[in-house]
């Protein structure tokens, strides 16, 4: 049992696990924010995405000793508490989810995507962008709208404040 | 419609829970002292179990117990079951071979489950599993169906020779071998619909939780039928009689057909909880999922399609092999009879139909429904052969199709459907408009120019929905219904719960339900609630699957609600002094027509509940429940067109663009149609270039049991799709819905495969077609192509 101590969702947390306590397990027994999911094994689907000091990163593939002293971001706490983050206001908006299951990894994807781009992204680039997420539902048609629209509000803000 | 109301493009109501972390799936579930279970599964595709040792197991950190199948069977739990009896065509019954939650004497596919051990941790259990010596004698293995057919196959089952589960036909085998005999001209093609992974992207699990005081079980469980889970677990399986088996299926991440079937796993957690006094949760890894959720498909088939000298079918004859894995799964003898060569009618108007099927058991993981059963594979054989007879005969893949069309309605396949209403010219019109059908050959000129092969594809396809009338089907062979239930609850001060037996695992009928009680009551969305998904809060329902949640669940929430109409109006007229048929219910308000006397909703709930001034002889109370049973199948129906580029140096398929044009009746929600079609054509593309289960032939150990191995279709595999809808209102139910869940993945694959042989000029290609597929099959031969 190692100690890790994190801070997560701006709160510093800590908490004992095995060594071999795989990130997104930490988050969901030791911390319950069960939000961030797992869908598979080998680091493919993406469901378990969360921002590491900032960076997307999936879950699954670090251990929660490698985060210590790290800032995660999950799902939980993209917005403050009866608010929704752009992105996940505009999955809402075009009918971005339909299980919602594999939605918090895509919404955390999403965001740094966003954040990445400075603004340029097509559909094209959004669709290369998430494919390290799957979904089984939606065929990501509706994914890929929510995407552009909430890029074109953040960095249409962005332009406006600096103007 | 009004802005919430039937046909409105409503945001759904649930999606803040999902989009914030919120949602409540069963693997989140924590109740106290709850420990956790890995099962112990066979390494080998069919192997004789001659002992288990499980002290090393039992002896390790954090384990509880490890119980195996004797336990299980000592303690009476009963073997699983196929739920639909079919009898071959010699009137003998489906042979159904034993299939034990845990494996006592035999494994028959590499995922069979033989233990399960309890620890205090998920990964002290997964560690002591690899402890648990299990000697196994293997046996010879069979994992394709044709192969098990031949004599000297391995045997998997005793109750089955030759490894076949039933011989079946239907249709009329003369009329149609005299239609060939006579026919100007007979295409005759082998179809292979190939095996695949339902994949939702919540893997299932399942908590059992045993109360020794009340001897009493709850299962939290991944189903998209609680209620039939409760059912065949308390009838048949022996866990516990219903009224001491809660069963709650909270939010469930997808289904596509694999979350319908009650599983080992559930019913030996709860047994384990009972044995062990612990609640036990065990939530299957993606391996596990690829190793043990139902597979889809898997049909091997021979065609011969007769057309007279004007192109007319004059007879249509199949020949199916359907691989039903190891055991025989809760639905998987409807899927390929019932589910399947009934719609091999099509859109088209086919004097003589004969379809035989047999049904085989092999060394692998069992297959049932999966989006569309049964449906898809249908579509894809006649898709397929409608196009390649155009080809032979050489004329448009459209007018061949347009010629054949079934044009007046009612009208009675030979193939026992009967359909109700249609019109599949406005579909095939609209796709082709919409694709610039037209100007295809000058898209291909200048995709040739680029050294880019262009190909351009059709497909026609119909299916059943509304699943289903229960006294046909139980005419057919099911073991159960199929009808719907639904309770509608207007409380004290008007805010509404609608209970249902529908389950919603990524629909959205939190909303669509809530715009139906919208639009009859004039009540805003916010102030309904749906409920479903456990047994203790509603009454008996059916479930979700079949695209039957709008056709069959919603007019069982009509019936509901004409009644809680029905008893409001009579307390609107009391307290209005006004005559019962003069009231109206509008806006939320009941009026006295004519007049300007009104009440708003929330007053007669109220006077509903206070009952202090009722009319004489009513009871209190504004609550109604109703079953509904629909008369036919609802027959959804559209054309859908593929355009691809491939890259002849890689064999790569660019998907250009896609176009569906559908007929699902009348919509209550089109954003949330549009979804349900995107997902399936994501489905049905994935099956066409992508997904394959495959397996080793010599050991049957699965080979695609990964993400990193099984192609599931990424964003950038995609194209966005156009849509667009050409209803016509179903006749057979009060809301003129056909159903929509299903349709992208039964309609998409023969499009796909029509498109890319039309590019590649010749028609030896079988899916998914995957870039070495299609390279190979380009340097195959001349092509029609070159030829032209």
């Amino acid at each position: 049992m190692t100690k890790v101590t994190l801070t997560v969702n701006g709160r510093a947390v800590s908490g004992d696990c095995d060594d071999r306590t795989l990130l997104v397990h930490f988050i969901r027994e030791k911390l319950g924010l069960t939000g961030t999911h797992v869908g598979c094994d080998t680091t493919q689907c993406g469901a378990c995405v969360v921002h590491l000091d900032g960076k997307s990163v999936k879950s699954c593939s670090i251990l929660a000793v490698q985060a210590a002293g790290s800032s995660v971001t999950t799902i939980e706490g993209l917005a403050p508490q009866g608010q929704l983050h752009p992105v996940q206001a505009a999955f809402n908006e075009h009918h971005g989810l339909q299980c919602g299951f594999c939605t918090p990894g895509m919404v955390m994807t999403a965001v740094d995507l966003i954040g990445r781009s400075g603004g340029d992204l097509d559909e094209d680039k959004v669709r290369h962008g998430l494919e390290g997420n799957i979904c089984r539902c939606t065929g990501y048609h509706n994914i890929v709208k929510a995407v552009l629209s909430a890029n074109e509000q953040m960095h249409g803000e962005v332009r406006q404040a600096a103007e | 419609m009004g802005v919430e109301g039937i046909g409105a493009r409503v945001a759904r109501k649930e999606d803040k829970r999902f989009l914030t972390g919120k949602g409540r799936y069963t693997d989140d579930m924590v109740v106290p002292g709850m420990k956790f279970a890995y099962f112990v599964r066979s390494p080998h595709a069919h192997a004789r179990i001659t002992g288990i040792d499980a002290s090393a197991a039992k002896a390790m950190p954090g384990v509880i117990d490890v119980l195996d199948g004797k336990q299980l069977q000592a303690d009476g739990i009963g073997n699983l079951i196929c739920g639909w009896m079919i009898h071959s065509k010699d009137g003998s019954p489906m042979k159904m071979g034993a299939w034990r939650p845990l494996a006592v004497d035999t494994v028959r596919y590499v995922g069979d489950a033989v233990a399960i051990v309890v620890a205090d941790s998920a990964a002290e259990a997964r560690d002591a599993s690899e402890a648990v010596v299990v000697d196994y004698e293997e046996l010879p293995v069979v994992t394709t169906s044709l192969a098990a057919l031949e004599a000297g196959a391995p045997q998997i089952h005793p109750e089955a020779p030759g490894n076949l589960i039933f011989d079946w036909q239907i249709g009329d085998p003369a009329a149609t071998d005299k239609a060939i005999s006579e026919a100007a001209h007979v295409t005759e093609i082998e179809i292979l619909n190939n095996r695949l992974s339902p994949n939702p992207m919540e893997p299932r699990a399942t908590l059992g939780i045993y109360d020794s005081a009340e001897d009493h079980f709850t299962c939290y469980t991944t189903s998209q039928n609680p209620h039939v889970a409760r059912l065949v677990m308390s009838a048949f399986y022996n866990v516990a009689p219903e009224n001491k088996l809660r069963v709650i299926a909270p939010d469930v991440g997808g289904g596509f057909g694999s979350k319908i079937y009650i599983y080992p796993e559930e019913i030996v957690c709860l047994w384990a909880s009972k044995k062990t006094s612990v609640p036990v949760k065990w939530t299957s890894d993606r391996t596990e999922a690829f190793l043990t959720d139902a597979h889809g498909r898997d049909h091997v088939s021979k065609v011969k399609m007769a057309f007279d000298k004007d192109h007319r079918i004059i007879g249509l004859k199949v020949d199916t092999i359907a691989n039903l894995g190891a055991y025989m799964s809760l639905f998987s003898s409807a899927v390929p009879t019932y589910l399947y060569a009934t719609l091999l009618s099509g859109q088209y108007a086919i004097p003589a139909i004969h379809a035989n099927v047999r049904t085989v058991y092999t060394n692998t993981v069992p297959v049932d429904a999966y989006r569309g059963a049964g449906r898809p594979e249908a579509t894809y054989l006649l898709e397929r052969t409608m196009e390649v007879a155009a080809r032979e005969l050489g004329v448009s893949p459209a007018e061949l199709r347009r010629k054949n069309f079934i044009r007046s309605f009612p009208y009675q396949t030979p193939v026992i459907m009967n359909y109700d209403a249609g019109d599949y010219e406005a579909s095939l019109n609209a796709a082709m408009e919409a694709a610039d059908w037209n100007g295809f050959p000058a898209r291909r000129a200048e995709a040739e120019r680029r050294g880019k092969k262009r190909g351009i594809g059709m497909s026609c396809y119909i299916e059943a929905c509304g699943i289903a009338p229960s006294q046909a089907v139980g005419s057919l062979g099911a073991g159960v219904g199929l009808w719907e239930s639904a309770e509608v609850r207007v409380n004290a001060v008007g805010t509404i719960e609608v209970l249902t037996g529908s389950h919603s695992h990524g629909q959205g009928h939190e909303t669509t339900f809530a715009q139906l009680v919208a639009d009859r009551l004039g009540v805003p969305i916010a102030s309904v609630n749906i409920v479903h998904g456990d047994t203790d809060k509603v009454q008996m329902g059916m479930g979700t699957y079949g695209s039957r949640s709008g056709a069959v669940g919603m007019s069982a929430i009509v019936k509901a609600l004409d009644k809680v109409e029905m008893k409001a109006k009579k307390i609107a007229a009391h307290l209005m002094e006004a005559d019962e048929s003069d009231i109206v219910i509008e806006n939320g308000e009941l009026k006295v027509a004519g007049t300007d006397k009104t009440l708003p909703w929330f007053q007669v709930a109220l006077a509903a509940y206070t009952a202090h001034n009722l009319p004489a002889g009513m009871e209190p109370g504004l609550k109604e429940s109703a079953f509904y049973d629909p008369s036919n199948f609802t027959f959804p129906a559209g054309c859908y067109i593929a355009e691809v580029e491939i890259d002849p140096e890689t064999g790569k398929t660019d998907i250009i663009q896609f176009v569906a044009a559908d007929d699902f009746g009348n919509i209550i929600n089109p954003l949330i149609v549009e979804g349900q079609v995107h997902g399936g054509l994501a489905q049905g593309i994935g099956q066409a270039l992508l997904e394959e289960v495959r397996y080793d032939e010599a050991t049957g150990q699965i080979l695609t049991a990964s993400y990193m191995d099984y192609a599931m279709p990424r964003a950038d595999d995609l194209p966005s799709f156009t849509l667009s809808h050409q209803n016509t209102p179903c006749p057979g139910n009060p809301l003129g819905i056909k159903g929509c869940g299903e349709a992208g993945a039964i309609g998409s694959p023969p499009a796909l495969i029509n498109a890319i042989t039309d590019a590649i000029g010749h028609d030896r290609l079988t899916m998914p077609a995957t870039p070495l597929k299609v390279w190979t099959a380009l340097q195959d031969a001349p092509t029609r192509l070159a030829a032209e």
